[in-house]
């Protein structure tokens, strides 16, 4: 029981009238871990923001419950939830000083003078804040009012940090320097982290176990690499990472049937039957070009789009589905656009995806 | 071929003195009006409070600081020992007291009313701003009255405070302090209303989340965030409302009777029936200072609320 944090139960959430109102959350339910840097992961309008401003206590579910380390915390108002957010906007208060809007949470417990600004120093060290402790939020930069908006939600300790997109308004090089900081101040705190973002990227780089999200559910749960390597659903192929999807048929154990008749091994659920048509997804760095004739299937290239390091070539199967290939840009420079090639594909790559969403 | 480079300059230059002489010469007729109009008048005044009354009325022109020293002080008629000028003072206090009732009652029926506005969704926020503003389009004496006949003795208060049995018979109300009170609180309700609304319309909801986020309960939040955000809108409120109040005229004359006078109705008096414009003006420049000094505090207050950068 206490290993778990959060554990939300069978939560539904609808804004506006039952039946006519908008279905934010669709029956979920998931247990976060304590010390997990845990993330919600989906496209905006997914309900992850819901989820989390639910467990911050700024909404209250429909149906089900939310239960903090044991404790049922459904009707809690925010202020008696040991819970603390980091908000997108920051949200930092304007007529504070950096160190007092570290301090307010603190204060509001009731805390004494002292603990308060030993903690505050304590804090702002961890995010390297302490020389701009007397400075009002408005004479700080993005980054800056973000480690403050992190120093404030931390200082009062709570058992969950919730993250709502905090990196979104950074530019690149600064949103992958806080990643890593954020990874370190949870490791460094060992407070249960739970980070929603829409960036997948972000996502496989931070946490230990990410919930992709979509329309209101969960599609997976699971480690970034299970992920990445074994997605489940077509939602999830398609949206963590890049994938290729072609229609097959089941053929026997750990075979599918592609279009063109051909038998390839794939990674095939056990309840599925022989004959059943099916999804089967491929990631494109596990596709491979082979010269024409060879391969499994075949097709023209249609385009060469160079990364840098890779290239990506589109190959037009002639049944009006294309399979995207990358390929290392410096190995493959006899690929040519138009000419024919054939495909193959990594042992283990290919694998049958559920299609609903 | 060479470029003089003085020439093009100085016909710039004279360009733009042309310029300036041009915008002057636009201004002329608005500069006038504001030194004839405005600035004029209060010379007179000034100028009168350092003169001696005439018998009748007017002025006398014979330097003199009686004016200013009748404001505080009165002589004896018969043995000449100066005493504290107690009716004047009585006067006074009335006038500060009513202003600063009234700013806080405005305050305090203005900061729900405007909370309430400010989370309206669009469409209704304009309606309730339109329900505000309508008493501004009718006459002042008008609506006064109208609440004389409101606050009568047999008017719509006392009827119906009668009518469920919690009175026994019509309670003075006109006439009185609270008289008073009441149609100035009435009068000046919307000048808190609007900028109190301005503030909490700006006012970032998402701090208010925080501020419940970080253990604080609703009156903390109201303290300790929503008050300070909006502070300048409740600062611009309350001087928007004090000053008039404390000049106010028409209010304390219908609904105060000729007995519960304030400043306003005393400088009124003082070149009416007192005959005595030096003390007049020197009321009326009181007031004056009263109102900057009002409204000097406005801008230190307001200022020292932007942190710099």
């Amino acid at each position: 029981m206490s290993d778990i944090a959060v554990s939300a139960q069978s939560i539904t959430k609808v804004f506006g009238s039952l039946s006519g109102g908008l279905r934010a959350l669709d029956d979920v339910s998931v247990d976060i871990k304590t010390n997990e840097f845990f993330t919600l992961l989906g496209p905006s309008g997914c309900g992850k923001t819901t989820l989390l401003r639910l467990i911050a206590g700024f909404e209250t579910p429909t149906f089900g419950s939310i239960v903090l380390e044991g404790v049922d915390i459904t009707t809690d108002p925010p202020f008696k939830r040991p819970v603390n957010t980091v908000f997108q906007s920051y949200a930092l208060f304007p007529h504070l000083t950096v160190a007092q809007n570290v301090g307010f949470g603190l204060e509001m417990l009731g805390k004494t003078k002292k603990e308060i600004t030993h903690a505050v120093d304590e804090v702002l060290a961890l995010v390297r804040m302490e020389e701009m402790a007397h400075r009002y939020p408005s004479q700080l930069s993005g980054g800056q009012q973000q480690r403050v908006a992190l120093a404030r939600a931390l200082a009062p300790k709570p058992s969950v940090l919730l993250l709502d997109e905090p990196l979104s308004a950074l530019d690149l090089k600064l949103r992958k320097q806080m990643q890593i900081e954020l990874k370190r101040m949870q490791m460094e705190t060992g407070i249960t982290f739970i980070f929603v973002t829409h960036d997948q990227e972000e996502a496989l780089t931070m946490s230990d176990r990410i919930a992709v999200m979509s329309a209101g559910r969960i599609q997976q749960i699971g480690a970034p690499r299970d992920i990445y390597n074994a997605p489940t659903n077509r939602f999830v192929a398609d949206f963590i990472g890049e994938s290729n999807f072609l229609p097959a048929e089941v053929a026997e154990v750990g075979m599918v049937t592609l279009a063109n008749g051909n038998k390839v091994p794939a990674v095939v659920p056990d309840d599925l039957v022989t004959g059943s048509k099916v999804t089967v997804s491929i990631r494109p760095e596990q596709v491979e070009l082979d010269p024409a004739g060879e391969g499994v299937l075949a097709g023209t290239i249609t385009e060469l789009v160079y990364f840098g390091t890779d290239m990506h070539a589109h190959v037009d199967l002639g049944d009006g589905s294309v399979l995207v290939a990358r390929v290392q840009a410096e190995a493959d420079r006899s690929l040519v656009k138009g000419e024919q090639a054939g495909v193959r594909f990594a042992s283990g790559g290919l694998r049958v995806v559920e299609d609903g969403s | 071929m060479t470029l003089e480079a003085g020439q093009p300059r100085s016909l710039e230059a004279e360009a733009t003195n042309r310029r300036i002489r041009r915008n002057w010469l636009l201004s002329l007729p608005a500069i006038l009006l504001l030194l004839v109009a405005a600035s004029g008048p209060l010379l007179i005044v000034l100028v009168y409070s350092f003169l001696k009354p005439g018998d009748f009325s007017g002025v006398v022109w014979e330097p003199s600081f009686n004016a200013w020293f009748q404001i505080l002080f009165s002589r004896d008629i018969f043995d000449d020992t100066v005493g504290l000028a107690d009716a004047h003072l009585t006067i006074f206090w009335r006038s500060v007291r009513l202003s600063l009732s009234t700013t806080l009652i405005t305050l305090v029926l203005g900061l729900p009313t405007a909370y309430f506005i400010a989370t309206r969704s669009g469409r209704q926020r304009t309606f309730w701003l339109f329900l505000i503003t309508i008493p501004f389009w009718t006459n002042l004496l008008i609506r006064t009255f109208a609440i004389l006949e409101m606050l009568r003795n047999e008017g719509i208060v006392n009827n119906s405070l009668m009518s469920l049995g919690l009175i026994a018979e019509p309670i003075q109300i006109l006439y009185t302090d609270t008289a008073v009170l009441i149609g100035m609180a009435y009068v000046y309700l919307p000048l808190m209303v609007l900028p109190l609304y301005a503030a909490i319309e700006r006012l970032d909801f998402r701090l208010v989340e925080a501020g419940y986020d970080l253990y604080a309960n609703r009156l903390q939040v109201f303290r300790k965030v929503i008050l300070p955000i909006i502070k300048p809108g409740i600062v611009a409120g309350s001087i928007l409302v004090f000053v008039p109040s404390l000049g106010a005229y028409v209010t304390p004359r219908v609904l105060g009777g000729g007995k519960n006078m304030m400043i306003g109705n005393f400088i009124e008096l003082q070149f009416g029936q007192g005959r005595n414009w030096p003390l007049g003006s020197s009321l009326s420049i009181l007031l004056l200072l009263i109102v900057m000094a009002a409204l000097l505090f406005y801008v230190r207050a307001s200022s020292r609320e932007e942190p710099h950068g």
